[in-house]
C-alpha cells in the first residue's frame, strides 16, 4: 500500500427528490425543440453518436410542431392520438378504482407515460410484434384491441382470454402484436431481438420492437439483447422507457452518475437516440424512423424515451415513501395528453369545449366496458373461469400425472 | 421480549447482525432508503450508513455475484431477491459458484452469504409472485436451505444463517409475514402481536440449523410441513379431529431427520405438506427418507399434499394453494388404511 492514498469509500448514487425535498430538474438538459436534426435512416451509427445525449422534441411550448422531424401525422392522426391517450388514462382510472373497490387484486397505470406507447403503436405495422413489460397497454389500446376483452383479463373472469392464469395487466396478443407479459424483468428484450433474427433468417418483412424499464435494463438480459442485434444486425427498435424510477429506486441507481441509457447503445455499435416521451409527435417520429430503419435492413436502433411515472409504481406501491409529492409536477417535459391538445388547439383543430366532450365520450366508452365485463365477473363475483382450465395449456396434450392430478383436485 | 411481526423480526435480525459485526452488509433492490418493498430492512441504511446498507440494481445476477465477491474478501453479506421467482437470472451464480467456492478452492475461499427471498403463494401474486422453487435449491451441494413459519424462528434463524460460515438460501413465506395463515382465506387473519409465536426474544439468540419444530404433538400421524404450511397442517388436524403430531422441518438442508425418523416410527403414518409444485418436489426426498428409515413401521403408504404441477394460477390461486380441506382429507385417508 501506498501512503499517499486514503482509504476508499462506496460510492452509492442518490436522487435529489427524496420526501420532503424541493424537486430540482435544474441539472436535466432539455434542448429546444426541433433542435435535433433527422438524419437519413441508413445513417452510419458513428455519425449520430450525439443523439443519444440530446433529446428529439418536436412541440414547443407553444404547442406548435417545429424542426425536421414535424409534419408526419395528419390532423386525423392526431385527433386519434389524443383519443388513444385519453382512453388509456381514463382506462387507468377506472381499473384503478375497480381494485380499490376490490374487484381485481392488482393493477398498473401509465399516468404521464401515455405517448410512449400510445404513438410508438402508430409506428409499427400489421404482422410487427411487440415485446412489451407490463406499462405499455398504449400498444394495445392504439390498435384498437377491445377494451372489454383488456378488463376480462383483469378481472380473471370466465371471459379472460387467458383463463385466468395471468396476474392482472399481463395480456397478451398475437394478433394485435403483443408478446406474452412476463413478471419477470428484462427477459423479453432478449426474447424481441430473437424474433427480429427469426423475420431476417425467414426472409420476411416483419419486425420486432423490444421495451424494458430504466431498472430493468441493469439485467443481464438488456446486454444480451443489445449484443445479439448488433452481432446479428437484428431488424429490432429496442426501447428503453426511462420513467426515472423503479419501485423506490431512481433511475441513477440503474445507470450510475454517467451517460444516458441511450448511450450504451454506442458500445455495440447500434444507433441511439433519446426522444422527449411525453411528445406524441416526437415519440411516432423517432418510431417511424426506427422502424423504416429496421425494416430496410439498416439494423437495431436504441430508443430511449425520457418519460415521468407520474403514478404510483402499482396499487402494492405508496410513491410518497420515497419521493416529493410535488415531483410529479414539476417534471419538466409536461403532460403528454396537455401537450397534444395544446398542439391541436394552436394548430386550430381543437378547443375546450371539444376536449371536454371528447373526455365525456372516452369516459362513456370506458364505463360501457365496464359495465359489459362486470356483467361476466370479477375476481371476487360473477363468472369465473373453470379451476379445470389451470390445468389446460401446460403441454399441448395433458400427460398423464396431470390428468390424475385435476381428478384428485376434484375437477 | 416483545410481540413483533415476521417482518420486524427479520429487521431485528439484521439490526442485531449489523450492530454486533460491521462485516454485515445488507444490499438489493428496494433495499436500501425504502427498505425492501415488504419493509424487511427498512430504517438500516439510516443506522448503519450508504455503505453497510444499499439499493442495488435490478440484476439478480449481478447482486449475487457481487455479493460472493464480497464474501471472498471477507463480508457477510446478506442480499434479497425481491420475490423468489425472480432468482433465476441469479441461478448459475449461486449454483456453479456460491455453491461451490469452499470445495473446489479447498477453502482457500469461502462464501459465507446470505440470499433471502420472499416465497409461496396465497395474496394473488400470478405465476411470477408466487412460486416455491426451494427444491431447486436442495438439490444443489453446497447450499443450506431455511424456511421459518413464524417471526420467533424467523429471528433465530436469520442470525444462525448470517452466522453460518457457508451460503444460506432463506426462504420467508410471504403469506405469513404480518399473521399466521391457516389457509382459510375467507376468515379474517390475526396478526402475529395475538399469537405466541410472535414472542421474539431480545439480542441474539439463535435458532439452529437442522432442527425441526414440533408445532403439535399427535399419536396417529405425522405430518411433515415448513412455511405456510404448517398452519394448514394444525388447523387440518383441528378440524378433522385426527390426531396428528405436525413437525416444523424450519430447515430443509441440512434436515432433522432424527426428530423425522423418531415421529413417523411412533405414528406409523406419514402426510407431507408443501406448497411447491409436486413432481420432483421437496415432498419426494422426505418420503424416500421416510420409506428408508421407517418402512416397516408404516402402516399406510405416505401422502403428499402439494402444489399442482401447473404453474400457479392468479384466479384459481385457493383450488391450488393445499388448503386445510385438502390436507384434512389426506389425514382421514391415511387413517382408513
Ligand atoms: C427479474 C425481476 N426482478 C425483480 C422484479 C421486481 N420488480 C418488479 S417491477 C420492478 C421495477 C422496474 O422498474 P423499471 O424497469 O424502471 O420499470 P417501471 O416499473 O419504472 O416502468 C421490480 C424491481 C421483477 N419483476 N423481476
Amino acid at each position: 500500500m501506498t501512503s499517499d492514498t486514503g482509504p476508499l469509500s462506496l460510492n452509492v448514487p442518490e436522487p435529489g427528490c427524496r420526501p420532503g425535498r424541493t424537486p430540482d430538474f435544474s441539472d436535466f438538459e432539455i434542448p429546444r425543440a426541433g433542435a435535433v436534426a433527422r438524419p437519413p435512416v441508413d445513417a452510419d451509427p458513428d455519425l449520430i453518436r450525439d443523439m443519444a445525449f440530446s433529446i428529439v422534441r418536436v412541440l414547443n411550448k407553444d404547442g406548435a410542431a417545429v424542426g425536421d422531424w414535424a409534419g408526419a401525422l395528419s390532423t386525423e392522426e392526431l385527433h386519434e392520438g389524443l383519443r388513444h391517450m385519453l382512453l388509456l388514462r381514463t382506462f387507468d382510472a377506472r381499473m384503478l378504482n375497480a381494485q380499490r373497490q376490490g374487484k381485481t387484486s392488482f393493477y398498473m397505470q401509465h399516468l404521464g407515460e401515455e405517448a410512449v406507447s400510445c404513438a410508438f403503436s402508430r409506428a409499427m405495422e400489421p404482422g410487427d410484434m411487440n415485446f412489451p413489460t407490463y406499462r405499455q397497454a398504449g400498444l394495445l389500446i392504439a390498435r384498437g384491441y377491445p377494451l372489454v376483452t383488456m378488463m376480462n383479463q383483469i378481472y380473471s373472469n370466465a371471459e379472460d382470454p387467458l383463463h385466468g392464469r395471468q396476474l392482472p395487466i399481463m395480456y397478451s396478443s398475437k394478433e394485435h402484436g403483443f408478446f406474452s407479459i412476463s413478471g419477470n424483468l428484462g427477459t423479453q428484450f432478449v426474447q424481441s431481438v430473437g424474433w427480429a433474427m427469426a423475420s431476417a433468417i425467414s426472409g420476411d418483412t416483419r419486425i420486432a420492437a423490444g421495451w424494458i424499464g430504466d431498472g430493468s435494463t441493469a439485467e443481464s438480459d438488456f446486454h444480451a439483447a443489445m449484443v445479439f442485434a448488433s452481432t446479428y444486425n437484428a431488424p429490432v427498435v429496442l426501447n428503453i422507457v426511462n420513467n426515472q424510477w423503479a419501485i423506490s429506486t431512481f433511475q441513477g441507481i440503474a445507470r450510475g452518475g454517467v451517460g444516458t441509457f441511450a448511450a450504451r447503445g454506442h458500445g455495440f455499435g447500434i444507433a441511439s437516440v433519446r426522444v422527449d416521451g411525453n411528445d406524441y409527435l416526437a415519440v411516432h417520429a423517432v418510431a417511424k424512423w426506427a422502424c423504416e430503419r429496421a425494416r430496410r435492413g439498416h439494423g437495431p436502433t436504441l430508443i430511449e424515451h425520457v418519460t415521468y411515472r407520474a403514478g404510483g409504481h402499482s396499487t402494492s406501491d405508496d410513491p410518497s415513501a420515497y419521493r416529493s409529492r410535488r415531483e410529479a409536477a414539476a417534471w419538466p417535459l409536461g403532460d403528454p395528453v396537455e401537450r397534444l391538445k395544446k398542439h391541436l388547439i394552436a394548430i386550430g383543430e381543437w378547443s375546450e369545449e371539444r376536449h371536454k366532450q371528447a373526455e365525456a365520450e372516452v369516459l362513456d366508452t370506458v364505463r360501457a366496458a365496464q359495465k359489459e365485463a362486470e356483467a361476466i365477473g370479477t375476481l371476487t363475483a360473477g363468472k369465473v373461469p373453470s379451476p379445470r382450465d389451470m390445468f389446460e395449456g401446460v403441454y399441448e396434450t395433458m400427460p398423464p400425472h396431470l390428468i390424475r392430478q385435476r381428478q384428485e383436485a376434484g375437477f | 421480549m416483545a410481540r413483533m411481526t415476521m417482518i420486524e423480526a427479520i429487521r431485528e435480525a439484521h439490526d442485531a447482525a449489523m450492530a454486533a459485526d460491521d462485516r454485515v452488509v445488507v444490499f438489493g433492490e428496494d433495499v436500501g432508503f425504502f427498505g425492501g418493498v415488504f419493509r424487511c430492512t427498512a430504517g438500516l441504511q439510516e443506522k448503519y450508513g450508504k455503505s453497510r446498507c444499499f439499493d442495488a440494481p435490478i440484476n439478480e445476477s449481478g447482486i449475487v455475484g457481487t455479493a460472493i465477491g464480497m464474501a471472498a474478501y471477507g463480508l457477510k453479506p446478506v442480499i434479497e431477491i425481491q420475490f423468489a421467482d425472480y432468482v433465476y437470472p441469479a441461478y448459475d451464480q449461486i449454483v456453479s459458484e456460491a455453491a461451490r467456492l469452499r470445495h473446489r478452492s479447498n477453502a482457500d475461499f469461502t462464501c459465507p452469504l446470505v440470499i433471502r427471498m420472499p416465497t409461496g403463494g396465497g395474496i394473488f401474486g400470478g405465476q411470477t409472485h408466487s412460486q416455491s422453487p426451494e427444491a431447486l435449491f436442495t438439490h444443489v451441494s453446497g447450499l443450506k436451505v431455511v424456511m421459518p413459519s413464524n417471526p420467533r424462528d424467523a429471528k433465530g434463524l436469520l442470525l444462525a444463517a448470517i452466522a453460518d460460515p457457508d451460503p444460506v438460501i432463506f426462504f420467508e413465506p410471504k403469506r405469513l409475514y404480518n399473521g399466521p395463515f391457516d389457509g382459510h382465506h375467507d376468515k379474517p387473519v390475526e396478526s402475529w402481536k395475538a399469537h405466541p409465536l410472535g414472542e421474539v426474544p431480545d439480542g441474539d439468540e439463535i435458532v439452529p440449523l437442522g432442527k425441526a419444530a414440533v408445532r403439535r404433538e399427535g399419536t396417529e400421524v405425522t405430518v411433515l410441513a415448513y412455511g405456510t404450511m404448517v398452519f394448514v397442517a394444525e388447523a387440518a388436524a383441528q378440524e378433522t379431529g385426527v390426531d396428528a403430531e405436525v413437525i416444523d422441518l424450519r430447515s430443509l438442508m441440512p434436515l432433522d431427520l432424527e426428530t423425522i425418523v423418531a415421529s413417523v416410527q411412533k405414528t406409523g403414518r406419514c402426510v407431507i405438506v408443501h406448497e411447491a409444485t409436486r413432481t420432483s418436489g421437496f415432498g419426494a426426498e422426505l418420503m424416500s427418507l421416510v420409506q428408508e428409515n421407517c418402512f416397516y413401521h408404516l402402516e399406510a403408504p405416505v401422502i403428499r399434499v402439494t402444489g399442482w404441477d401447473t404453474p400457479y394460477p392468479h384466479a384459481q390461486e385457493w383450488e391450488y394453494f393445499p388448503g386445510p380441506g385438502r390436507v384434512g382429507e389426506a389425514l382421514k385417508k391415511v387413517m382408513e388404511d
